[in-house]
């Protein structure tokens, strides 16, 4: 007796133990669903939440190098290992930025002198993204350099035991012209204020000789096809300004140089060679910017920059007008101190300024953003650069130089940019756009998240406007007025409905839908007017039967019965369209549309999108309104037919006040179903981002667009975040619907388990 | 009149209308496409034509009808309507398939009905299914054996003969494909293997030199192998070029058609009812087992299926335990509290949120977090490369159980509530514990209910295609996810889907013509494996009801 207690108790304790560890099981199996939903919010988070970070610089290293006077330029190369500054005194140094291989921070590499100092008149450099520097010389020649880099992979001892090589990068240079300096002013008249652009092979110089006279001197190049020697043959032009000249600048397309003296700033259009013409002189601002004080160019040579004596920098490009393309004032930003340099980035339309109270500040034009000011070394900034890359700063200050990590990945995103119009360079005004990519490397990015939510939205009505009557009239018809057994096959043809793949659905949108709209639109219109007119007609013709017929098949069947009806009707009008087409439209729908009425018809459109989208909605607001109709008790509607009600007052002043509740629920579900659509869209639409609620027009929803720029965006760029904020806009969106529709549906069960 | 609108019979016919349209848009469609798609199947009449052309010649032209449209005389070229002297409002023009790719610049025209001067269907007329450059048109007049003709149209045998070519020739090129495909890929893949190792040895320091003889030795004999392999190969090859068949056609010329290249030879203008509805089933099994070819404009979807189904299948092992055990929680465990509440609203906001998202989600999460750090511990050898942060079979398998767990959660509850409270009572009064009264009586009731849901998610997993286009989907994938490489089920590879296959072949072909009626097919086959499962699912659920139905009374 005693040992079977004992085995049984031994065995109870087993049991209880499994029931035990089963309901922690469960239930972590059960707190697992919310996990889920969280870890996707939470994921989605943590990848869009890096766009909105700030600036942060981090010294890497600092290194003194020795004093040799004032600093004209500083760069680096891709990989941040080695850096160069360009002196005053006509040196050009190379210098280690790291301590790596057997070079230390600091170490000078490479150091060449290309002028005697009492020769230099004045230096200029091109956009980074051509590293070409000039110095201009008293004599009116100029000597052009380029540092380059060289990445080699050698093989010595050390490396031939480890099996691992190393890369070391050797810094040279190259003078242009075969070493020779190039004349520039054949008057032979000291260069100042020197600026100098390149295209590859021309070369573009523009400097202030006696003060105030701009020469302009254009060296064409000339390949010998024999041979492949190169000449360049130069184009000198002077043009005298009146007063002296403050700056200049050349674009690198070599077709516009622009010159500054005070506050005027004339710009001149060289395209033509040989005719230089004075296009137009910048119409300032000097009442709420100041007076300029320097001007720049920005990465991608469309925009320029103006400094002015309040510390704020004006930006101007050329918007196409009514007299050609001119240059206008489109935003300024704010440094708080006056600014003594600006040093722009290489792709991006990032730039720094460097300002008279020794800050630096980054700033971003098309995001309009302010990102960052402060003294990172906390001494006055003197001279600063960028690496090609974006990633390292080289910073020179009072105490030496410093090698900075710079962590900013994502300047060009911002709310403004996402959710404003925006003046991007080029267009004529302010706009919604969004155009993620190009082919060239300094393309500006228009992040506008507008005009793609604008084609969510409007897929979405146009879904709705086709889903909601039908669906919520069948829904009404099947729960109230159809007899049970039609209902019983009804009901799961709906069901089948909703589970055809949204693929299959696109598809024949696409393939098969649009082109019959297109070709038979006025059959599509007729169809619309002529259906429920032949409905009703049918209604009344069947009240005239005889008591006997309509007995059997009662108005629960109607529903069967007008299935012949409709497919008649739907026959008789396409039928028809060829003949109204020819009779209204003259023959032609579609050009009647584009040409007479100006509205722009293509053939992947809003009504094939809400058709089709539609077809997916309509079982999602079926069902569950069906559900919500079908739930209202029975007892009041008996009492409202009892009281002398028709069935119809029945249902639309007792059944469907009842339910709307479930039916508002209902039209939510369906609404957050036709936001989320993605195949059908992707296939039946034009996929293009405009704006216009025309019905003939397609349109770029933000499902859509993720699905097909996804696959080719580079993971962590800030158009790779981008989509993963209209991703979590998604979730947003439907999470707020579905949680609303949710909460009403609950209440209502409540409400009738009482009843 | 108005006493008949004030009853409201007018409006409740016009709600009865809205669900004769939906009816009839669900059904049409369904219909629509079947008809569409078997169409393809069934082999059509080849026509050999005679066209009337602008400069009074006459074009000759074979082929067979593809498509036939009605078109409104004014959208023609005034030029046109003169020559044809069309009359009437309409026109009807054909589009003719006339194959012969490597002779014409498109293998599809347009023929005007009032155009054709002469129109015949001769029996002896064949369409020649080819490997490569698509169908070929025209009357096979002799069968070539290394340059000498063996077999001339007027033999009596020649069609006998013809085919027993034909054969040898498809059965040589199986062989050859098996080899391939078989053993010489696994070569290929043993010395990729012995690659990874020795890096794996170099990274863990453990390369020694015995080791890297080791390997030598193992790469040597694979090699050798190897070469025995592609001898063969190139034997099966060589023999399989041996014949060919001249082929007169269109322009009246004779064309040698390579027999290695030949697939299948047809007359189906010779073909009766019976042989038809043969070739018909012949052409559905072909389709369903063959693989794609012509850039997925021609053959069969096969590696689509198999993707599709060995997806859908890793991803029911992964949601059916987390579906049932989350039911399970919040019918049997889960008490009256906001949590209980949270969770019901977090299956409901699961069930809603777009597909799109769960891709996206999938893609950033899955590949390149999880997947990332998978390769950074498991295969560093494989490096840069990656072997799981790249999408593939896993992701997307995991990615649809995500999405597809709200159904089964949602199917297993409304099956568990269906059990009376009486059989758990009685379990539990007998001494049963909570978890052995769910184990041994609710479940094995509910398992119906279970399979239902099962069965949804199945169905829904299918026609997804917006994230997998994210997470693992390619239009062509060279190699299955399951072969006979060790460990055989490669769960890294990239997959073929029947969804995206339609997407592809629909909207990404580069012969969009061509490839139409095969995406009617696609979409036949996938409606009809989506509305058998759904059916299924709901008459087992209908069958449940009406069973507990009794026993709650």
């Amino acid at each position: 007796m005693a040992t079977q207690s004992a085995q049984q108790l031994s065995a109870n304790r087993m049991r209880l133990f499994k029931d035990r560890f089963a309901r922690y099981g469960v239930t972590a199996g059960g707190v697992m669903v919310l996990v889920a939903l969280l870890l996707i919010f939470f994921y989605l988070l943590y990848v869009v939440q890096p766009i909105f970070e700030s600036v942060s610089l981090k010294k890497v290293n600092s290194f003194n190098l020795p004093e040799s006077g004032q600093v004209e330029a500083v760069g680096m190369e891709e990989q941040a290992e080695i850096g160069y500054r360009f002196l005053r005194s006509g040196e050009l140094q190379f210098f280690s930025l790291i301590d790596k291989n057997d070079r230390r921070s600091g170490d000078i590499l490479l150091s060449e002198i290309f002028v005697e100092p009492e020769n230099v008149s004045s230096f200029a450099k091109t956009l980074p993204v051509n590293h070409q520097y000039a110095y201009g010389l008293e004599s009116g020649e100029a000597v052009v350099v380029e540092p380059k880099f060289s990445v080699t992979f050698p093989e010595t001892a050390a490396t031939a035991a480890t099996d691992k090589v190393e890369r070391v990068i050797t810094p040279r240079f190259e003078v242009k012209n075969d070493g020779q300096p190039l004349v520039v002013d054949e008057n032979g008249r000291a260069l100042e204020k020197l600026s100098y652009e390149t295209d590859g092979d021309g070369m573009l110089f523009a400097a202030a000789v006696e003060n105030s006279t701009l020469l302009i001197t254009h060296f064409v190049a000339e390949e010998n096809f024999m041979t492949g020697a190169v000449t360049l043959t130069p184009n000198y032009t002077e043009i005298p300004l009146n007063t002296a000249i403050d700056d200049i600048v050349v674009t690198p397309d070599l077709r516009q140089v622009i010159a500054r003296r005070g506050n005027r700033v004339h710009v001149f259009d060289i395209s033509i060679s040989g005719n230089v013409t004075e296009r137009e002189l910048l119409p300032m601002r000097t009442r709420e910017l100041g007076n300029a004080t320097g001007m720049y160019l920005l990465a991608g040579a469309s925009s320029v920059l103006l400094t002015h004596d309040t510390g704020k920098i004006s930006q101007w490009f050329e918007v196409p007008g009514d007299d050609g393309r001119q240059y206008q004032y489109i935003r300024s930003f704010d440094a708080g101190s006056p600014i003594t340099e600006i040093e722009v980035e290489y792709y991006r339309r990032t730039f720094y300024t460097l300002s008279e109270n020794g800050d630096m500040n980054i700033f971003h034009t098309t995001a309009e953003a302010d990102l960052y000011r402060g003294k990172p070394a906390e001494a006055e900034v003197q001279a600063v650069m960028v690496d090609p890359r974006a990633n390292y700063l080289l910073m020179k200050t009072a105490e030496g130089y410093g090698l900075y990590d710079v962590d900013n990945e994502h300047p060009e995103v911002s709310w403004s940019g996402l959710w404003q119009e925006v003046w991007y360079e080029g267009y004529p005004e302010p706009d919604y756009t969004w155009q993620s990519t190009s082919g060239s490397d300094d393309f500006e990015s228009k992040f506008s998240l507008v005009p793609i939510s604008f084609g969510t939205i409007k897929a979405a009505a146009y879904a709705m406007l086709f889903a909601v009557p039908i669906g919520l009239a069948a829904a009404v018809y099947t729960a109230y007025f159809m007899s049970p057994s039609v209902r019983r096959y009804v009901k799961p043809t709906v069901e089948i409905m909703e589970a055809l793949p949204t693929v299959i659905l696109g598809f024949l949108a696409g393939l098969w839908l649009a082109p019959l709209v297109e070709a038979y639109l006025p059959g599509f219109v007729a169809v619309l007017l002529l259906v429920p007119l032949a409905i009703i007609l049918m209604a009344a013709l069947w009240s005239q039967l005889p008591t006997q017929i309509k007995s059997k098949v009662n108005d629960g069947r109607a529903a069967l019965l007008l299935i012949p009806v409709v497919l008649a009707v739907g026959w008789f009008s396409f039928e028809i369209s060829p003949w109204v087409e020819q009779v209204v439209f003259d023959g032609d729908a579609r050009r009647f549309i584009t040409n007479e009425l100006g509205v722009t018809f293509d053939q992947r459109n809003s009504l094939v999108v809400g058709i089709a989208m539609g077809f997916a909605v309509i079982p999602t607001i079926f069902s569950i309104a069906e559900d919500a109709v079908f739930s209202v008790p029975k007892h009041l509607s008996n009492g409202s037919l009892a009281l002398g009600a028709t069935p119809w007052q029945t249902l639309t002043k007792v059944v469907l006040l009842t339910a709307s509740p479930g039916i508002f629920s209902a039209v939510m579900m369906g609404l957050g179903r036709a936001v989320g659509e993605t195949m059908i869209v992707l296939m039946a639409t034009g996929n293009t981002p405009i704006m216009d609620w025309n019905i003939f027009e397609g349109m770029r929803t933000l499902s859509a667009n993720i699905a097909v720029e996804m696959p080719e965006s580079e993971v962590g760029s800030s158009h790779y975040r981008i989509l993963f904020l209209a991703a979590f806009v998604l979730f947003i969106f439907t999470f707020f619907f579905n949680t609303i529709a949710e909460f009403v549906r609950q209440r209502l069960r409540d409400k009738y388990s009482s009843m | 009149m108005k006493k008949w609108f004030r009853t409201g019979k007018p409006w409740i016919w016009l709600t009865a209308g809205s669900v004769s349209i939906s009816l009839i848009a669900v059904i049409g469609l369904v219909i629509m496409i079947g008809w569409r798609g078997l169409s393809f199947f069934w082999p059509s009449a080849i026509h050999e034509m005679d066209i009337k052309q602008a400069d009074g010649s006459t074009k000759h032209i074979i082929g067979e009808v593809y498509d036939s449209e009605v078109v409104p005389t004014t959208r023609l070229p005034q030029s046109m309507i003169e020559l044809a002297d069309i009359e009437s409002e309409t026109v009807t023009r054909y589009l003719m398939k006339i194959g012969n790719r490597e002779y014409v610049p498109l293998d599809f025209t347009w023929v005007l009905e009032s155009l054709v001067t002469k129109d015949t269907t001769p029996k002896n007329m064949a369409v020649i299914e080819r490997s490569k450059d698509g169908n070929f048109y025209g009357r096979i007049t002799a069968v070539t054996e290394n340059g000498e003709v063996v077999a001339k149209q007027s033999d009596e045998d020649f069609r006998k003969v013809m085919f027993e070519r034909v054969e040898r020739a498809v059965e040589l090129n199986m062989q050859a494909m098996g080899l391939q495909e078989g053993e010489i890929s696994s070569i290929n893949y043993q010395l990729n293997e012995l690659s990874l190792e020795r890096r794996r040895l170099e990274l863990q320091d453990e390369l020694t030199e015995q080791a890297i003889a080791d390997l030598q030795a193992q790469r040597e004999q694979l090699n050798a192998d190897y070469q025995v392999y592609e001898k063969e190969l190139f034997d099966l090859r060589e023999q399989a070029q041996r014949d060919a068949l001249i082929v007169k056609d269109f322009r009246g010329e004779d064309v040698k058609v390579p027999m290695y290249r030949v697939l299948d030879v047809n007359f189906p203008n010779d073909m009766g009812f019976f042989a038809k509805l043969g070739h018909f089933f012949q052409q559905i099994g072909k389709f369903v087992s063959d693989d794609p070819r012509e850039a997925n404009t021609e053959g069969g979807v096969f590696p689509a299926i198999f993707g599709t189904v060995f997806m859908v299948l890793l991803m029911s092992i992964i949601v059916t335990p987390f579906g049932v055990v989350a039911a399970v929680y919040l019918h049997e465990y889960a008490g009256k509290n906001p949590v209980t509440k949270l969770i019901r609203i977090a299956v409901i906001n699961l069930a809603g949120v777009p597909s799109i998202v769960y891709g996206v989600f999938g893609l950033g999460f899955f590949v390149y977090m999880v997947g990332g750090s998978l390769d950074q511990i498991f295969y560093p050898e494989a490096l840069p490369n990656p072997t799981f942060g790249t999408p593939g079979v896993l992701w997307s398998a995991v990615t649809l159980a995500i999405l597809t767990l709200p159904v089964v959660i949602v199917s297993t509850e409304e099956g568990l509530s269906r059990i009376p409270p009486s059989l758990r009572e009685g379990s539990l009064s007998l001494g049963a514990t909570k978890w052995e009264t769910i184990w041994r009586i609710i479940l094995p009731m509910a398992s119906p209910a279970i399979m239902t849901g099962l069965i949804l998610a199945v169905a829904r997993a299918a026609g997804e295609v917006a994230p997998l286009m994210l997470v693992g989907v390619v239009k062509s994938a060279p190699m299955l996810p399951v072969d006979g490489n060790f460990p055989y089920l490669h769960l890294d590879r990239k997959f073929m889907h029947l969804g995206f296959h339609i997407y592809d072949v629909g909207f990404q072909s580069p012969n969009v013509e061509a490839a139409r009626p095969l995406v009617y097919a696609t979409s036949f086959l996938l409606i009809t494996v989506i509305v058998g499962l759904n059916l299924t699912a709901i008459g087992v659920r209908n069958h449940l009801r009406e069973k507990y139905r009794s026993l709650e009374h």
